[in-house]
């Protein structure tokens, strides 16, 4: 078998943004969020990514802002470390180990940690070492409490790290650190008018000892007294009419802010309680809300994977859109102009998500209704879509109707405007089937472009180019151009060959193969018993195979010169992905509870790369995505990864890929530069320039974040200079100044034109 | 549980009337209650708010403040008065004039040297409070407008006044303002209405509190007199205002029906900066709340709703109990209904004149549960008008149905009704017998021969009736114990004995044929609520505010052992956790074991045959003994049967026995104007 061990599955690029609170620098200028194995800086003006700190080997589950250095920020992950970050540089300063199996969420009070487990949810305080060395291991540990909730808004500091509030159920613990003793305050589970009490969330008051919980059923309850059994005393206040997702005091416990599934922010002002003000119609309903240290900008967290940028006035100064996964209907497609990944984004439309740059890019609206937001309603989703090669066309399917007696489509075939660099609406068919489409592809070939599409009523069509005669006019729309069948037998997928040479229809337990030019059917392959599930042909010097999958778990291989069955094994093949700049296919099979993947050629049965158990869940939309620059490792097991990257999205819709030890290092080796640059003696120069050579850095990830390193040295040239030359002999500062300034300048040379830079 | 005949009594349309003030005094745990229609109540705060005594009104006596000064009591009206009642005998000691118009607010000091009232006039008068009376003192520095609100520092050297759109406040030695602070008007078009400050709480730290038209609740500082924090605490006005005795925690009652409570919590724990916090809101009532109380253990309010709410601060109370529990007190603890058992009249008492009903009449019997034919519609015999502007402090219709009589504060009258048919007329008694010029309770003999009236120094004045006239027989008296009045009677049905109940828990047994005491119930510590004598046993059985039942033979002069039965096993804890007082004790005429028993919400049979129930055995047994075949049915019954519903509806009642009927008296759902 091949050694999997320097290839790893890691959560990189549309990952989820909204799963902890974001938080906001001290000076607020930027947002930092955990995004799959990462956390992403992002501008608080810009809304840019910046850079990400990369380094945690699983889903980080926390990130807090270091309370004795503004500038550093703590993360957590389930890889079983707690990780110390300048945040700015984008520098790992220290790594502890904690001894917990897994750390699922981090809260940070004065060198206090505390972190809980998963398998039995205990809130354990971990003392943080103070040593120098960059990797150390966190052994000191007591168990506060067991009686804490999976929910992570479940728990917070209070005053100064004095006291950690939790909530399980209907249970208000308060355990404070000094006195080591638990205060428990329990609620009745309802009362007569109804209410739930269950408690949703907390947040307590930064300079008073009140803390503020949010319940099920809306109500926020004060709580204050809370050292006494009996005389503790609470007040509630209700807005929300559901469950109250996050609350949140500001810096100066002058405001409390709260949201929950209506997509409004609250703010109450604190000690007036009924004065409150709103902030509605934020988008998807709130998560998390964080307040910078200043008091000056909010950041609410959308369940549509989205940070909004709040400013204190209660204005939305801005938003970081993540990859929006809610209902994935559509396969997983790249855009081949602006190499997007293209999938369901907000209800009715497509989103573009640039993968490289982790970037929304836009939505296209293809419903173009409004969306009514309203549980039960029958409305119309994107169910299918497909490029054709070039990127000139893009075809979707809209439909409605769960049953397929009321079942109502539309086909609408969408051609890109270069004066728009938009897709613009160009023919919509109400009924090119009669039934459910269930498959759709365009013809590979550069010349004549073709849309094949196969439905239910046991029919393909193919859909071609044609000037209209009545209107005589330049504008070609779509018609359809044939109608193929085979034994009324209703087709299951469709595929066009790499040279549009052949079209290969599977109709049940048959594949028929037809001519595309004189719509002859060419031949029949068939490998009873199941029926076909997955279709593809081979690419480049494979381009003889035709790889099919049935869902008796038969993966067959036939040679189309020969029309013979070149080789067929028996696995469970739940997606099958062609890479479209290789011979490689990527087999995703389910078996056992976990998904293994498979890479070979189609010409041999023996696969290139294995991974077992890439994820516990059935994969069923998988992409391979172009890199910008090719890799060059010539290792058999990572070669497949050399020129795109196979992205694959679980049913828990979290993106995963595959990334390599090659790429992980020369990520490493970047931020590595970067260290040793620290290590400079610091001395009231070296400050100064420091200082500017961040601001430098900053301008350079800003606009070019991978292409950053030739600049880099031409910076460190004058540096250099300036450092070595002794103090007295230096000339003046406004000299010195300009020659500094002179340094940042950028020759046009180096820097090539962002190809999707017409997009932002 | 015996048959009866239901007469279901739908047109006693007793409104009682709303609260407008309270008073409670800590030291003997009493609340004195104001209502709109002048009367004044005294409740037991610790004897379960048992309604000790009441004071009617009269005819445009409109009080709105009630002060304690010690275990004296007084209350100021827009009559311009002051008056002082006398407790014992519940009634009116003496009334004078302030001189100031209209008094709006009457309040005493701690020291329980002086009393304070607030005048239409701007004035706030000073009056001494002397052993026997009260005397003018002097006037503070007039104001231009109205004082509405007062409160003494509990120093008693400073009093702050609110008023139309300011407080004021004085120092009492030399009568001249300190500080005069505004209150902001309303936003918006309210900003043209003067903002009332219709309550204000002094502090013993210098803090001032008031609750205003606006719907604030203020803190102000008197050193500097400035306002520290306000909260909003309504969009309508704040009408009362309490604070609890350690001046931790403060109660505001609004317009809108809601109590806020706020606490002096310390912002940062175990540290001594507190703040004034708002917590709880409870809300209880249906209309306006004009006066709410902080007492140890709770809060009490009342308003326009006529109910005074107590809802118990739990974490004040050691022991969660019956007597801790959320209490709402809609009508009186007394009987407004009374009934000639023999002709099938009722008389009702309202405040300001009384109603005689006929029952209606039925048709043959009928098998139980089934209604019966109607033959005769229940009529209205006669509508009797209070002479002079006292309310009616009680009445009686004796058995016979022959005689009428009532009192109220200053007089007593008594009537001959003669009934033929359909011909209805009715003389007044002229000439009665001086004595009998007041009562506070009235009770006929079974044979309607004489008549008992409960007069002062708990006295009992007979007087036999006949054709002719009432002539005074004797009076009882007790041979010791208090003279604190009378507020039950209970007489024989073989006109021998005459049990009275006095509000000092008191029960005297006279024997009438000698008018000589015969003998006094051992006291217990309880108000008694209700009590009756067994026609054929000659038995007292008496119920108390904490719910336990005595039974007490009058021969024997000793518990019955039934009684001492009960008192050993002791009662199930369903009987005892019941809010209202039992008002009422009847027999069964025809199993002389049944004992009857009702309160507001339920009517109860009590057959002394069968066994006891414990804590253990089901309480409310009817439905499952209905299912139940007739042997099982005698191993599973206990000796209390409640009913709750009739005719699937909640019973709402006072119950008056009959001959062998029972009449529901359903009331009208109270709605305040």
């Amino acid at each position: 078998m091949v050694e999997t061990s320097d290839i790893r599955v890691v959560r990189c690029g549309g990952s989820k943004v909204n799963l902890t609170p974001p938080i906001i620098s001290s000076d607020s200028r930027f947002v930092l969020c955990t995004s799959g194995d990462l956390v992403k800086v992002y501008s608080t003006r810009t809304e840019e990514w910046l850079h990400s700190l990369q380094g945690h080997t699983n889903q980080v589950t926390g990130i807090t802002l270091n309370p004795a250095n503004h500038l550093q920020v703590y993360s957590c992950s389930v890889d079983g470390t707690v990780k110390l970050w300048d945040f700015i540089d984008g520098i790992l300063i220290k790594v502890q180990l904690v001894e917990v199996h897994e750390t699922v969420e981090i809260f940070l009070s004065s060198g206090l940690c505390v972190s809980a487990c998963p398998e039995c949810f205990q809130l354990v305080s971990v003392h943080l070492p103070k040593s120098a060395e960059q990797e150390v291991e966190a052994k000191e540990m007591s168990a506060v409490s067991s009686h804490i909730s999976k929910n992570p808004s479940c728990t917070a500091f209070g005053r100064g790290g004095e006291y950690i509030a939790f909530a399980r159920h209907l249970q208000l613990n308060v355990y404070f650190f000094r006195k080591q003793k638990t205060y428990s305050f329990s609620l009745k589970a309802t009362d007569k008018k109804g209410a739930k009490n269950a408690f949703t969330c907390i947040a307590c008051h930064p300079t008073d000892d009140c803390i503020a919980t949010g319940h099920e059923d809306g109500k926020i309850r004060l709580w204050r007294n809370f050292i006494h059994k009996k005389e503790y005393t609470y007040s509630t206040q209700h807005w929300h009419h559901n469950a109250v997702n996050t609350l949140c005091f500001t810096p100066e416990g002058t405001h409390l802010l709260s949201g929950g599934i209506e997509s409004v922010l609250v703010q109450w002002q604190y000690g007036a309680d009924n004065r409150k003000e709103f902030l509605p119609r934020l988008g998807g309903s709130i998560l998390h809300i964080s307040a910078s240290s200043d008091g000056q900008l909010f950041c609410t967290s959308h369940s549509d994977n989205k940070i909004t940028v709040i400013e204190s006035s209660f204005k939305v100064c801005g938003v970081i859109q993540g990859l929006v996964k809610d209902a994935v209907l559509t396969d997983l497609m790249i855009d081949p102009r602006s190499k997007a990944l293209v999938l369901n984004g907000k209800p009715g439309h497509l989103q573009f998500y640039s993968l490289l740059r982790d970037k929304h890019l836009y939505n296209l609206d293809i419903v173009q209704q409004e969306y009514i937001y309203e549980a039960g309603l029958d409305q119309f989703e994107v169910v299918k879509a497909a490029f054709d090669i070039k990127g000139s066309w893009l075809a979707t399917v809209e439909e409605r109707g769960k049953k397929s007696s009321d079942l109502e489509f539309f086909l609408k075939l969408w051609a890109f405007d270069e004066r728009t660099q938009s897709f613009v609406l160009n023919t919509t068919i109400t009924a090119a089937h009669t039934d459910r489409i269930i498959s759709m592809c365009f013809s590979s070939s550069e010349e004549t472009t073709m849309l094949v599409t196969a439905a239910e009523d046991s029919q393909f069509k193919a859909w071609c180019q044609g000037a209209d005669a009545d209107t005589q006019q330049d504008q070609n729309f779509w018609s359809c151009d044939f109608v193929g069948s085979y034994h009324k037998l209703n087709p299951t997928n469709c595929s066009f060959s790499a040279d549009s040479s052949l079209l290969a229809v599977s109709f049940q337990e048959v594949i028929t193969i037809w001519s595309p030019d004189t719509w002859e059917m060419l031949t029949t392959l068939c490998q009873p018993p199941g029926v076909i599930r997955d279709l593809c042909f081979g690419r480049l010097s494979c381009s003889k195979y035709l790889l099919g999958t049935t869902t008796k778990n038969l993966l067959c291989c036939w040679n189309l010169l020969t029309c013979e069955l070149e080789w067929s094994t028996s696995v469970d093949v739940s997606k099958l992905q062609p890479d479209p700049f290789s011979e490689n296919v990527a087999a995703f099979s389910y078996q056992s509870k976990h998904t293994d993947l498979f890479v070979f050629k189609p010409s041999e049965p023996r696969p290139l790369f294995t991974n077992k158990n890439v994820c516990s869940e059935k994969v069923h939309r998988a992409v391979f995505v172009p890199r910008e620059e090719p890799l060059n490792s010539c290792d058999e097991s990572t070669q497949w990864l050399n020129r795109s990257q196979l992205y694959f999205l679980t049913q828990n819709m979290d993106l995963l890929t595959f990334s390599t030890a090659t790429e992980e290092d020369r990520m490493l080796s970047s931020s590595k530069q970067l260290v040793i640059d620290d290590s400079v003696a610091v001395t009231p120069f070296y400050l100064l320039l420091g200082k500017h050579r961040q601001q430098q850095q900053k301008l350079n990830t800003q606009s070019h974040p991978v292409s950053d390193k030739p600049q880099q040295t031409q910076g460190s040239v004058t540096i250099k200079e300036l450092l070595h030359t002794p103090a007295h002999v230096l000339p003046a500062a406004s000299v010195l100044c300009s020659m500094f300034v002179n340094s940042f300048l950028i020759s046009n040379t180096g820097v090539q034109q962002d190809p999707l830079s017409w997009l932002t | 549980m015996g048959e009866f005949k239901v007469h279901r009594v739908r047109f006693f349309d007793y409104m009682p009337s709303g609260i407008r003030a309270l008073a409670f005094n800590q030291d003997t745990e009493r609340m004195a209650v104001a209502r709109m229609d002048g009367s004044v109540e005294v409740f037991h705060c610790s004897d379960r708010f048992f309604q000790e005594k009441i004071i009617p009104g009269r005819e445009q006596c409109g009080i709105e403040g009630l002060s304690w000064v010690g275990e004296r009591l007084f209350s100021a009206g827009l009559n311009g008065g002051i008056t002082e009642y006398d407790l014992t005998n519940q009634k009116v000691k003496y009334t004078i004039d302030a001189y100031g118009g209209p008094i709006w607010t009457i309040t005493g000091n701690q020291q329980g040297t002086h009393l304070a009232v607030g005048c239409e006039d701007g004035t706030v008068k000073l009056f001494e409070v002397n052993e026997d009376q009260i005397q003018f003192e002097r006037n503070l520095d007039r104001q231009k407008s109205r004082i509405i609100s007062l409160s003494w520092h509990p120093s008693g050297s400073k009093i702050a006044a609110g008023m139309m759109d300011m407080i004021q406040v004085f120092n009492v030695e030399t009568g001249h303002s300190i500080h005069r602070m505004l209150a902001d008007r309303g936003a918006g078009t309210s900003r043209s209405k003067e903002c009332v400050v219709w309550s204000v709480v002094y502090l013993s730290d210098g803090t001032i509190i008031t609750g205003d038209s606006v719907g604030m609740v203020k803190l102000w500082d008197d050193q500097t007199g400035t306002l520290i924090k306000s909260h909003n605490v309504t969009k309508c006005d704040v009408l009362a205002l309490s604070v609890s005795q350690n001046e931790d925690s403060l109660v505001a009652g609004t317009s809108e029906g809601i109590v806020v409570q706020f606490q002096f919590v310390s912002m940062v724990l175990e540290k001594d900066d507190k703040e004034w916090v708002r917590t709880r809101t409870f809300r209880n009532h249906t209309h306006d709340i004009r006066a709410v109380a902080e007492i140890t253990t709770a809060v009490v309010s009342g308003g326009m709703d006529a109910q005074l709410v107590v809802r118990p601060l739990l974490d004040k109370i050691e022991v969660r109990s019956a007597a801790s529990a959320l209490r709402k007190i809609h009508f009186p603890h007394r009987r407004l209904v009374s009934c000639a058992r023999k002709s099938g009249l009722m008389l009702f008492q309202y405040p300001g004149h009384l109603e005689l009903w006929r029952l209606g009449e039925s048709e043959g019997k009928g098998t139980p549960g089934s209604s019966l034919f109607v033959k005769r519609n229940p009529e209205k015999l006669l509508q009797l008008k209070v002479k002079g502007e006292d309310h009616i402090r009680c009445s009686a219709v004796s058995p016979c149905g022959g005689w009428i009589v009532y009192s109220t504060a200053s007089t007593l009258r008594l009537y001959r009704l003669h009934c033929d048919n359909n011909n209805i007329s009715i003389t007044k008694i002229s000439k009665l017998p001086k004595v009998l010029s007041s009562a506070n309770q009235l009770c006929f003999s079974s044979d309607s021969s004489h008549l008992f009236s409960a007069s002062a120094q708990s006295s009992v004045h007979i007087a036999s009736l006949s054709q002719s006239g009432c002539k005074f027989v004797g009076t009882l008296k007790p041979k010791s114990g208090s003279h604190q009045a009378i507020h039950l009677l209970a007489a024989s049905e073989d006109g021998k004995w005459l049990a009275s109940a006095n509000s000092d828990h008191e029960v005297h047994i006279y024997n009438l044929q000698t008018q000589k005491a015969h003998c006094t119930v051992p006291v217990y510590s309880s108000a008694v609520t209700a009590m009756g004598i067994h026609p054929a046993t000659n038995c007292l059985f008496m119920m108390h505010a904490d719910q336990q039942m005595f039974e007490y033979s009058i021969e024997q002069k000793q518990y019955t052992d039934w009684s001492r039965t009960v008192q050993r096993k002791g009662l199930h804890r369903f009987w005892v956790e019941r809010d209202t007082p039992c008002l009422n004790v009847m027999f069964n005429p025809q199993n002389p074991s049944h004992v009857i028993l009702h309160d507001m919400y339920m009517l109860c049979i009590i057959d002394q045959s069968l066994p006891l129930p414990d804590d253990k055995t089901q309480f409310y047994n009817q439905l499952t003994l209905k299912s139940l075949t007739e042997e099982q049915r005698k191993s599973q019954s206990h000796a209390f049967k409640v009913c709750k519903t009739f005719k699937d509806r909640p019973l709402h009642l006072y119950v008056c026995g009959l001959s062998e009927e029972v009449c529901f008296i359903k009331r009208l759902q109270i709605v305040p104007c």
